[in-house]
């Protein structure tokens, strides 16, 4: 049986707000100082008195954004996901739009979508455990 | 700046409600935070006229590390104080610093005073000056939530506000940043209220590439252990600044009633553990510190008979507990929550207001004041009476109040009452009862701050009291702290970022400065602030010590102080010295 790595974010009540997930995305996938330059964006619930949320990639398995690219630059993954293919983006947002709970972020310098490849990066650096990295099944249907 | 050769500076004046941009290359060499802060402040500063004239300016700034390597967190404010009228400088952390990251400032001035109620929007170079006189009377906590409603950018940006005590210029009235960090302290609140800025939100979606060749990546990461691997910061993490209390109590360095002593009989109910046992619902970092310090206690409140209860929150530190707690007497943990979040609505700063208070009580125990002044029987340990008191403080509810609000040291002057203010300067001290380098420490201190010097902490190591020793650590340890203050550095890191790391750290973002060059640094700006404050007349010869330091015990027993001014002294000869 395949298997392939998704990104959770199941204990997001330990979350304290540091935002080094997000730099780590920023600093080793987008080659970005700025946390903006995240897949994953920590948010808080309106001020700091709330609890913080993850927004991240859920990993589809027949996903919306890949349907809404008209370049095919959105390459379902197997496991879930897609796969982004830079060539052939033309920056149309439409990605963006395409995502029904708004998971993508958009790269004004790059002209161009940040995916999240579900590497780990954002999980190795939160120093509470609220992110992991979960081994996945694929089921072929 | 990252990536450039000048730092950028955003000019705003509120009367004009025009704004500018300069790019400074000629202040690149000061690299942010402090030192830059205080050349713009020397360049903008009217240092004879009032502190709340409104030509006086505002200068913000963050540090070249600032978000982009762990823990460094923090954004200055320099201004002059409308509590002291001498040098004023505060730290906050919170998203301040992301925010004028993301914004592409290293530092902002704000000079004027706009024509009503008014809120600064920054959403990178779009500058918006916005009617705040909707918000103009209400709290901290109403005025960010509408604030937040009102602004973009939300988990990218920073709301700064005052509450109703800045807008009516209570000289040690605070800003609030972020809900849970402040600039306090010196009275920050009340410049912004005399010139009608209720807050700022601050914003921005500046790029900032990681040039190819950069060793970024590997330097943030040995950083990061070092910050979550070593036990070097665990104690900010676990009880918090709050665990000073029991050891602060246990030296015989918490002050107390009014600091008739340095013991307080009820320390282990309002001790970090019982906070922690009792009311931490949670912890909360400032944006890029894995350590996350802050800590939120949790209470609820019944209003009502049936079973009616409001949830309460406040993040609560060791300087709170010991002002707003054992320094009135209050043994109840719940009463020292309450009193702060009271102080946190108002905007007022928790150690001044503390301090003051406390001097009140014994006045009145005293007969220097009556129960016409203070309205209710001010009383140590009576919560309720201190609840309605910090309410009059703001109101400015009689001639006592009003003077109260103008700083303890203006109260002393109207009523009498000197020995037993526990004042450094004009300035209420801070919670560290702990011997003659910690009483030194904040007496010459630029700002009058423990942390210009940290002389409480030379206090818990010095075996022998060795005037030499104490007067050279002071002098070497603010000169160094400037330099952690220009890189806006969280000096709860400060062991983390010793020189070595520093020079690193600054090599792989492309600023080149060896170990004594950043020394050097350090003692320029450590002049600099000095030069400052004499500008505002300030003299150390002026400066005199209240009796009641003198009464009670220290971790080194009773002082003596024929023996702090021999300090005094040697530390001025010291200074002269370094001058030349």
């Amino acid at each position: 049986m395949k298997k392939a790595k998704q990104l959770r974010a199941s204990n997001m009540g330990k979350c304290i707000g540091c935002n080094a997930c997000m730099l780590a995305c920023a600093r080793f996938i987008h080659k970005n100082f700025s946390p903006q330059k995240s897949a994953i964006q920590i948010r808080t619930q309106g001020g700091m008195q709330t609890r913080f949320t993850a927004n991240i990639c859920r990993a589809c398995i027949n996903p919306p954004c890949a349907e809404a690219c008209p370049q095919g630059a959105l390459v379902p993954r197997a496991g879930g996901g897609v796969s982004f293919q830079r060539n052939s983006c033309i920056g149309c947002q439409k990605c963006l739009v395409g995502c029904p709970i708004d998971a993508i972020v958009f790269d004004e310098g790059k002209n161009s979508p940040i995916i999240c490849i579900h590497c780990g990066k954002c999980v190795q650096f939160c120093p509470h455990q609220c992110l992991s990295l979960e081994e996945v099944t694929i089921h072929v249907e | 700046m990252l990536n450039k050769d000048y730092l950028r500076v955003l000019y705003v004046d509120l009367t004009k409600r025009e704004a500018s941009i300069k790019e400074r290359k000629d202040l690149y060499s000061y690299l942010g935070g402090v030192g830059l802060a205080s050349k713009l402040l020397e360049e903008e500063l009217r240092p004879r006229l009032e502190a709340l004239d409104s030509v006086q300016p505002i200068i913000f700034a963050i540090g070249p590390l600032s978000t982009i390597f762990p823990v460094a967190t923090k954004g200055v404010a320099m201004f002059k104080s409308p509590l002291t009228g001498e040098l004023g400088e505060s730290y906050a952390g919170g998203r301040f610093a992301l925010a004028m990251f993301l914004a592409g400032y290293d530092a902002l001035v704000i000079t004027g005073k706009a024509a009503y109620p008014t809120y600064l929007s920054i959403n990178g170079t779009k500058i918006l000056f916005r009617d705040a006189r909707p918000l103009w009377g209400l709290s901290i906590e109403e005025t960010g939530r509408l604030l937040r409603e009102e602004e973009a950018g939300s988990g990218f940006r920073s709301t700064l506000r005052i509450g109703p005590a800045g807008e009516r210029r209570i000289k040690f009235a605070n800003v609030n940043v972020d809900t849970y960090r402040h600039f306090g302290r010196l009275g920050l609140g009340a410049l912004l209220g005399s010139k009608m800025l209720k807050g700022l939100v601050i914003t921005g979606q500046e790029d900032y590439p990681i040039p190819a060749s950069s060793k970024y990546n590997q330097t943030y990461e040995n950083i990061y252990q070092k910050v979550t691997n070593t036990e070097l910061m665990e104690k900010y993490h676990d009880l918090g600044t709050a665990g000073n209390v029991q050891a602060m109590n246990a030296l015989n360095s918490l002050p107390t009633r009014n600091l008739q002593s340095s013991n307080f009989e009820h320390t282990e109910k309002i001790n970090g553990e019982a906070f922690a046992q009792e009311h931490l619902g949670r912890k909360v970092a400032c944006i890029g510190c894995p350590i996350g310090c802050i800590h939120i206690g949790i209470w609820r409140e019944q209003f009502g008979k049936s079973h009616e209860y409001e949830m309460l929150n406040a993040a609560y530190d060791y300087e709170l507990i010991y002002a707003l707690g054992s320094y009135l007497g209050i043994e109840r943990s719940q009463d020292i929550l309450q009193l702060i979040e009271k102080v946190e609505s108002q905007g007022l700063d928790a150690m001044s207001t503390g301090v003051a208070l406390g001097w009140a009580t014994e006045a009145l125990e005293k007969n220097f004041i009556s129960l016409r002044e203070t309205i209710v029987p001010l009383a140590f340990g009576s919560t309720s009476n201190y609840l309605k008191a910090i309410d009059y403080l703001t109101q400015r509810e009689n001639d006592f109040y009003f003077t109260l609000g103008e700083g303890t040291w203006k109260a002393v002057e109207k009523y009498g009452g000197q020995d037993f203010a526990a004042l450094v300067g004009k300035l209420e001290m801070a919670g560290y009862h702990t011997g003659y380098a910690s009483i030194l420490g904040q007496i010459v201190g630029s700002r009058h701050s423990h942390l210009d010097n940290a002389g409480y902490s030379l206090d818990q190591s010095m075996k022998e009291i060795d005037k030499e020793e104490i007067v050279s650590f002071l002098l070497k340890e603010e000169s160094e702290r400037c330099l952690m203050n220009s890189l806006t550095i969280c000096l709860f890191a400060r062991k983390v970022y010793d020189l070595e790391t520093v020079e690193l750290a600054l090599s792989s973002i492309g600023i080149r400065k060896s170990q004594t060059e950043l020394l050097q640094l350090g003692r320029e700006i450590f002049l600099l602030k000095l030069r400052l404050k004499e500008s505002m007349g300030f003299e150390l010869k002026e400066i005199s010590f209240p009796k009641r330091f003198f009464q009670t015990p220290t971790l080194h027993g009773k002082l003596e102080e024929k023996f702090m001014d021999e300090l005094l002294n040697l530390y001025q000869e010291k200074l002269k010295e370094d001058r030349i």
